[in-house]
C-alpha cells in the first residue's frame, strides 16, 4: 500500500514536471547558420548576418518592415529642417534592456562610436563630417556639411547604445583589432529590442530571450531562441531533416528536393538582394595574367561586350544554380531599383561575340586568367567553370584559379593590389540604395583604393563621375532615379562595365511548425517568426 | 630518473619551438586576417591601420619572435574573430575535446580489447570472420564518411540521438561537462563512436596479433600442461603480457584522437577545440592557429613522457636497464 502512494505520487510528479515543461519547450525555437556570431559589439563587423542577430536585440532610429521598407524605430520620426539638417523625434518611454531610460545622449553617444577608429561602421552617417547635436532629451538634429537624400537608409543597422552602460564597462570604443583587453560589449549586449541575450558561448551558441519591457507588440510566440553555429552542410541539413533545429541556413542547392520531400521541413526560397557578377581588369596598361602583351583588351568596350554576349547566363541559372537564380541586367536587385524593368538582359549570341573579337583585333582570341572563390557565394566555382567553357566557344582560353575566400579576397582587393585580370564577385548594396552600386562599383579610384574601393578593375568614366556627384545631393526622388538610370545606361548598355550574372536565391530550410518570415536582405529577424 | 624527465622536458620545448616556426611560416600562405576581419566597404586605410596595429607588417621572425615571447608567459593574445583572449577560448573548449577522445579512446579499449582476444582464442568460428571483416569497415572508410553514415542511419531514419552538437552541458568550476546530463550523453554516443572506430579495429587487430604470438609460447603450454583453467589462461597469463604494445600504441593514439578530433567535431559540430581550429583556419585567425598547434604539440610531448614511464612500471627489464645506465 504505501509502495503503491509513492509510486502514485511519483507518476504525478512525473506528470507535473512534464505538463510544466512542454509548453517551454514548445516555443523554444532553435536555428542553426553556416558562420559564427562573432561579435556582440555592433560596430565591430559590418556583415549581414551580425546586422540581422544583432538587430533582434538592438535598434536603430529608423528599421526597415518585411519589405524592406523604412519605418519609425527609436526614432518616431523625423524631418528635414533644411537640406542640411535632419531632426529626429523620438520614441519615449523606451527602456534599455539593464532598465536605463534611453534618451538623446544614447544618439549623440552612438554617432560619435561610429566614427571612432575600431568601429567597421564609419560610413553608417554620411557625408563625413556629419554632427549629431542634442536638442533636448527627446530631440536630436544631424548637421550635415552636405545635403545627403539617403541620410537615414542604412540607419536600420547603426544600432543605439546606451552611453551609461558603455562608460561604465569600458566599452566606449568599439574593441580594437589589436586590443589585449577583453571588451565588455563584444561578449554582452543592451540594447532596447525584443529579444535579450542570456548567454553567449562565442561560436558555438547564443541564447535569447525575450525582453519583457520591450516598448512594441511583439508578433512572435517565442519564448526562448537558441542559435548554435553548424558549419558542416550534411550537418545542418541532417540537424533540420530530424527535428533538431527548427531552422537552418542556407540549405545547399543539392539538397533541396531532399528537404521538401522530407516530412517535417521545407526549403523557403526568395531572391536575395545580392548581384553576382563578373568584372574586368580595365586599369593596367598591359593585361597582367594574359598572352596579350604590352596593352589591355579589357580597355577595349567591343571586348567586353563580347565577354558578356558570350556567356549564357540563363544557361547558368537553370543548370548550375538549378533555377535558384533570377538573371539579371544590372548591378543592383531590381528590388532596389524602381527603373529596373527599363532594362532587358541581352541574349547570349557567341557568333556577334566572336565578330566584335575580330574587330577589336583578336580574331583568335586570348588567354585569360580568372579569379574565382570557391566558398563564398552559391556555386560560386561551377559558375566560373561554365564561363570558362562558354568563353571557350569563342576562342578566348580562361586559366581559372578558384580558391577559398581568405586567398581570393587577399588576392583581388585593395590589400592585395587588385591583383587579377577577370574576376567573379558579389555585391549587395548596403544602403539599399543605387547610389552604393555606383559609388563602388563605377566610381573611379587610385592605386591605392581611395574612390571606389571595391572597383577591383577600376572601371572609370568621368560622365558617370559628374552623375554620381549630381546624385549624392538630389533631394528630388524622380530626378535622381533618373540619373541613376542614365548613370546604369552609360555604365552597362554603353561601356559594358561589367557582366551582371543573377541575384541568387535565399535558401532557407524550416521546420513545417514554423511561421517565418522571410527578408530579402538575408537578415535572421525571429521576433516576426512563430511556432506553433 | 630525474635526469631522464629533464632531458625529454628540454626535447619539449625544441618540439615546440619547431613547431612554432613551421607554422608560422605557413600562416603566411593562408590568406590575409584583415579581409576576414572587417566588412566589405571598410577603406583602404582602415585596412592598413588595422594590418599595422596587429603587427602584421612586421618581419616574419619578428612576429614569431613576439609569439614566443607572449605564449612563454601563457600569453597567446587576442582571437582576430572574437576579440577575446586565445587561451580563454581554448580553456571553454578543452573540455569538449578532452570528453570526446577520452569516451572514444574508452570505447575502443572496451570493444577492441575483448573483440582481439576473442578472434584471437576462436580463430576459425563464424563471429571471428565476421567481427574481423566488420572491422575492415573501421580502417577503410574516413572519418568524416562513417560520421555522415552514422547521422544520417540514427537522427535522420531512425530519429534517435541528436545530430549534432553536445547537449547539456554543467558547470564544475571551469570545466564545462556533458557527462552528468542525459542529453550530453546522448550526445557523445555517435561522435565517440565515429571517432573510435579506427582505434578500436587497430586495437583488436593488434591485440589479436599478439596473443596468437603468445597463445603459441612455451609459458602457455607449461600452464595448459599444469592444468589451469582456459580462463586463466587466456586472461591472466596471455593477455596480460600483449598489454605492453598495447599500451603504447594506444597512448600514441590518444594523441592523435586529440588532434585529429578535428574532423568528427566538424562533422558533428561538437564545440571542441578541433572545430574551434578549423574555423580558425577558414577566418585566417592566426593566434588561435598558432596557440592550437602549440598546444597539440605539447599534448603529444607529455603523452610520449607518460607512455616511456608508464613502459618502466610495466616491464622491469627496462626499470632494471634505466638503474644500470
Amino acid at each position: 500500500m504505501r509502495l503503491k502512494t509513492v509510486f502514485a505520487a511519483a507518476l504525478a510528479a512525473a506528470g507535473l514536471a512534464l505538463a510544466s515543461s512542454a509548453p517551454a519547450a514548445a516555443a523554444t525555437f532553435r536555428f542553426a547558420f553556416q558562420g559564427d556570431l562573432k561579435s556582440l559589439d555592433p560596430y565591430s563587423l559590418n556583415e549581414t548576418f551580425t546586422h540581422g542577430m544583432l538587430g533582434n536585440v538592438y535598434e536603430g532610429l529608423t528599421k526597415r518592415d518585411k519589405e524592406l521598407k523604412i519605418i519609425p524605430g527609436l526614432a518616431e520620426s523625423w524631418e528635414q529642417v533644411e537640406p542640411t539638417r535632419w531632426r529626429f523625434h523620438l520614441r519615449k518611454g523606451v527602456k534599455f534592456q539593464n532598465g536605463e531610460d534611453f534618451t538623446a545622449d544614447d544618439v549623440v553617444f552612438s554617432a560619435e562610436r561610429s566614427f571612432k577608429p575600431a568601429s567597421d561602421i564609419k560610413t553608417r552617417i554620411q557625408p563625413a563630417g556629419t554632427k549629431a547635436v542634442k536638442v533636448d532629451d527627446y530631440t536630436v538634429d544631424f548637421v550635415l556639411p552636405s545635403p545627403n537624400p539617403i541620410l537615414n537608409y542604412e540607419w536600420d543597422t547603426w544600432y543605439i547604445m546606451s552611453k551609461k552602460w558603455a562608460e561604465a564597462n569600458n566599452s566606449v570604443e568599439p574593441q580594437p583589432g589589436a586590443g589585449q583587453q577583453m571588451s565588455y560589449a563584444a561578449l554582452h549586449a543592451n540594447g532596447t529590442g525584443p529579444f535579450i541575450i542570456t548567454e553567449h558561448q562565442a561560436g558555438v551558441k547564443t541564447v535569447f530571450k525575450p525582453n519583457p519591457n520591450w516598448w512594441g507588440k511583439p508578433e512572435h510566440n517565442l519564448d526562448e531562441v537558441i542559435f548554435t553555429t553548424i558549419a558542416n552542410d550534411a550537418t545542418r541539413v541532417a540537424a533540420l531533416l530530424s527535428g533538431d533545429v527548427d531552422f537552418a541556413d542556407p540549405i545547399p542547392l543539392q539538397d533541396i528536393d531532399r528537404v521538401n520531400g522530407s516530412a517535417n521541413a521545407k526549403v523557403m526560397q526568395g531572391p536575395e538582394l545580392r548581384t553576382i557578377f563578373l568584372g574586368f581588369d580595365q586599369y593596367r596598361d598591359e593585361l597582367k595574367y594574359s598572352n596579350v602583351k604590352g596593352k589591355n583588351p579589357f580597355k577595349d568596350a567591343r571586348v567586353r561586350r563580347a565577354f558578356y554576349l558570350a556567356i549564357d547566363e540563363n544557361a547558368i541559372a537553370d543548370k548550375i544554380m538549378r533555377k535558384a537564380a533570377t538573371p539579371s541586367a544590372l548591378m543592383i536587385s531590381p528590388l532596389l531599383f524602381p527603373l529596373s524593368k527599363d532594362f532587358v538582359r541581352p541574349k547570349a549570341d557567341p557568333a556577334e561575340a566572336k565578330k566584335l573579337l575580330a574587330e577589336a583585333g583578336y580574331p583568335n582570341g586570348f588567354e585569360v586568367g580568372m579569379d574565382c572563390p570557391n566558398d563564398r557565394y552559391v556555386n560560386d566555382e561551377q559558375i566560373c567553370q561554365a564561363a570558362t567553357a562558354m568563353l571557350a566557344r569563342i576562342g578566348i582560353k580562361v586559366n581559372l584559379l578558384a580558391q577559398p575566400k581568405a586567398k581570393y579576397f587577399a588576392k583581388i582587393l585593395v590589400s592585395g593590389g587588385y591583383d587579377t585580370s577577370f574576376y567573379l564577385l558579389g555585391w549587395t548594396p548596403n544602403s539599399l540604395d543605387s547610389f552604393n552600386v555606383l559609388a563602388n562599383m563605377y566610381g573611379c579610384r587610385d592605386e591605392k583604393g581611395a574612390g571606389g574601393n571595391n572597383n577591383v578593375g577600376n572601371y572609370c568614366n568621368p560622365k558617370v563621375e559628374a552623375l554620381n556627384k549630381a546624385i549624392l545631393v538630389e533631394t528630388d526622388t524622380g530626378k535622381r532615379d533618373k540619373m541613376i538610370e542614365e548613370a546604369y545606361k552609360i555604365g552597362q548598355e554603353q561601356d559594358w562595365g561589367y557582366i551582371p550574372l543573377h541575384q541568387q536565391a535565399l535558401a532557407w530550410g524550416v521546420s513545417k511548425k514554423m511561421k517565418i518570415v522571410q527578408r530579402a536582405d538575408n537578415q535572421i529577424l525571429f521576433y516576426w517568426f512563430r511556432k506553433e | 630518473m630525474l635526469a631522464f624527465i629533464l632531458r625529454r622536458l628540454f626535447q619539449a620545448v625544441i618540439v615546440m619551438l619547431t613547431v612554432s616556426l613551421i607554422a608560422f611560416t605557413l600562416f603566411r600562405f593562408v590568406g590575409d586576417p584583415v579581409n576576414q576581419m572587417v566588412g566589405i566597404e571598410t577603406s583602404a586605410a582602415d585596412r592598413a591601420a588595422l594590418r599595422e596595429q596587429l603587427g602584421l607588417n612586421d618581419p616574419v621572425l619578428i612576429q614569431f619572435a613576439r609569439f614566443v615571447k607572449n605564449a612563454a608567459t601563457l600569453d597567446f593574445g587576442n582571437s582576430y574573430q572574437f576579440k577575446t583572449p586565445v587561451i580563454a577560448l581554448i580553456a571553454d573548449r578543452f573540455p569538449a575535446t578532452m570528453e570526446l577522445a577520452l569516451a572514444s579512446a574508452l570505447f575502443a579499449l572496451l570493444v577492441g580489447i575483448p573483440m582481439g582476444v576473442y578472434t584471437a582464442i576462436h580463430r576459425r568460428s563464424v563471429l571471428s570472420n565476421v567481427l574481423l571483416t566488420v572491422s575492415l569497415v573501421g580502417i577503410s572508410l574516413p572519418t568524416f564518411l562513417i560520421g555522415i553514415l552514422l547521422i544520417f542511419l540514427f537522427p535522420v531514419t531512425l530519429g534517435v540521438l541528436p545530430s549534432f552538437g553536445r547537449g547539456e552541458v554543467v558547470s564544475i568550476g571551469f570545466w564545462k561537462t556533458g557527462l552528468l546530463t542525459a542529453s550530453g550523453l546522448k550526445a557523445l554516443v555517435l561522435p565517440a563512436i565515429t571517432l573510435g572506430l579506427f582505434q578500436m579495429t587497430l586495437i583488436m587487430r593488434l591485440v589479436r596479433g599478439e596473443m596468437l604470438e603468445v597463445l603459441r609460447a612455451d609459458y602457455i603450454k607449461f600452464a595448459r600442461a599444469r592444468g589451469l583453467t582456459e580462463r586463466a589462461i587466456n586472461f591472466h597469463h596471455a593477455l596480460k603480457n600483449t598489454l605492453v604494445p598495447v599500451m603504447t600504441i594506444t597512448g600514441l593514439q590518444l594523441g592523435s584522437i586529440i588532434a585529429f578530433a578535428l574532423i568528427t567535431e566538424s562533422v558533428f559540430q561538437w564545440p571542441g577545440m578541433g572545430l574551434l581550429f578549423l574555423q580558425a583556419v577558414q577566418n585566417v585567425d592566426i593566434p588561435i592557429m598558432a596557440a592550437y598547434l602549440l598546444l597539440v604539440a605539447f599534448i603529444f610531448v607529455t603523452i610520449n613522457l607518460i607512455v616511456d614511464l608508464l613502459y618502466a612500471v610495466v616491464d622491469p627489464r627496462i626499470r632494471l636497464d634505466a638503474r644500470a645506465v
